[in-house]
């Protein structure tokens, strides 16, 4: 057993699983962005922003933000531990990652709900 | 008539500031020698020339190494498969220090396997003569015991050259799936405990190098996910 307490899901086990749904999540989400812009050949603003008001499409955006953060935080910190061999390096790296996501995530539900 | 071409890595670190590459050139009459007797003939040449080797007959795993960059055993290897435009560039293991010429040091790799505890537990009384499996939970071991542990697939993983202190490695987690689908075993859920961390076993990208590699012919990818199937049976 190898203990590690910058991961997501403080386990191996949820990582795997959440890098998993997450994935799926924001292919539904993706392959649904890019099927509205191509069924809606005059996209204008009222269009996109009617889109974004309705209940359904900003739970669905928010589920993909957060899916998104969460893919993220995990494939990262992957990265950083395969990489970044000097713990301090490493560390600093991991926290900034986390609170750049921490801070996306925060401007995408203000975005959503702001307007 | 030409003779082979054969690259060798020479390292002796009591003499050697660096590692080197040196050309030998090697008669082989023509015949599909394997590597091995390749390396035999490029000894006769150089008497210092190390590497491992014991039973020349793919059964001890000694002889691994890599060969015109794949890895694989040189005793069971003939050069029609490996040698190409009559070279041949023999190189010892990736990924494991090297000792002296291709003999690497095993210590991380022999590490990983103790750490999955390669021996049956059992908690109950032993029975009067022995534990008895039926043929169906038999099956499920093989293609996994077949294992001896060459370390052919674990220094052809990027994942265990990056992590080898952490990530069991495929050769390591082939033999926990052994002891995880022994039906005599009853240590299950302690072994799946250690496994459920991001590095034992999830730092597999499931590249399958390691089934690429084996010379058994074996698929330590497919145990990998046999046991997150476990994990995840276990925890959910």
């Amino acid at each position: 057993m190898v203990t590690n307490i910058t991961n997501l899901g403080r386990s191996g086990l949820s990582d795997w699983l959440l890098q998993r749904v997450s994935a799926v999540i924001l292919a539904l989400y993706t392959l649904f962005i890019v099927g509205f812009l191509l069924l809606s050949p005059g996209l204008d603003y009222a269009a996109w922003s009617g889109l974004f008001s309705a209940t359904w499409m900003r739970i669905f955006s928010l589920l993909a933000f957060i899916s998104l953060a969460a893919h993220a935080w995990v494939g990262l910190w992957t990265v950083t531990t395969d990489y970044l061999k000097s713990t301090g390096v490493r560390v600093a790296v991991q926290l900034i990652i986390i609170l750049a996501i921490f801070v996306f995530l925060v401007w995408g539900i203000t975005v959503l709900w702001g307007a | 008539m030409s003779k082979l071409q054969v690259s060798l890595y020479r390292y002796n670190p009591e003499t050697d500031s660096a590692p080197y590459m040196q050309e030998f050139q090697v008669d082989t009459q023509g015949r599909d020698l394997m590597v091995l007797d390749v390396l035999h003939l490029a000894k006769e040449q150089d008497n210092g020339l190390a590497y491992r080797r014991s039973c020349r007959e793919g059964v001890c795993g000694s002889d691994g190494m890599n060969m015109n960059g794949k890895n694989g055993l040189a005793c069971i290897t003939p050069l029609s498969e490996v040698v190409k435009g009559n070279k041949l560039t023999l190189r010892p293991l990736p990924g494991l220090p090297v000792i002296r010429d291709l003999v690497v040091d095993m210590g991380l790799f022999y590490k990983q396997y103790e750490r999955i505890q390669p021996y049956l537990q059992n908690d109950e009384p032993a029975p009067a003569i022995e534990r008895l499996q039926s043929p169906e939970e038999r099956d499920k071991l093989d293609g996994l015991y077949e294992c001896i542990l060459c370390a052919c697939c674990s220094t052809s993983c990027p994942s265990f050259w990056w992590n080898p202190d952490k990530f069991v490695g495929p050769a390591g987690l082939l033999q926990s799936y052994r002891f995880l689908a022994d039906s005599r075993d009853t240590a299950t859920r302690d072994r799946l405990a250690e496994l459920q961390d991001p590095f034992s076993v999830f730092r597999c990208r499931g590249i399958m190098n390691c089934v690429a590699v084996c010379p058994k012919g074996l698929n330590p990818t497919r145990a990998i996910g046999k046991i997150r199937e476990m994990l995840l049976a276990d925890a959910t």
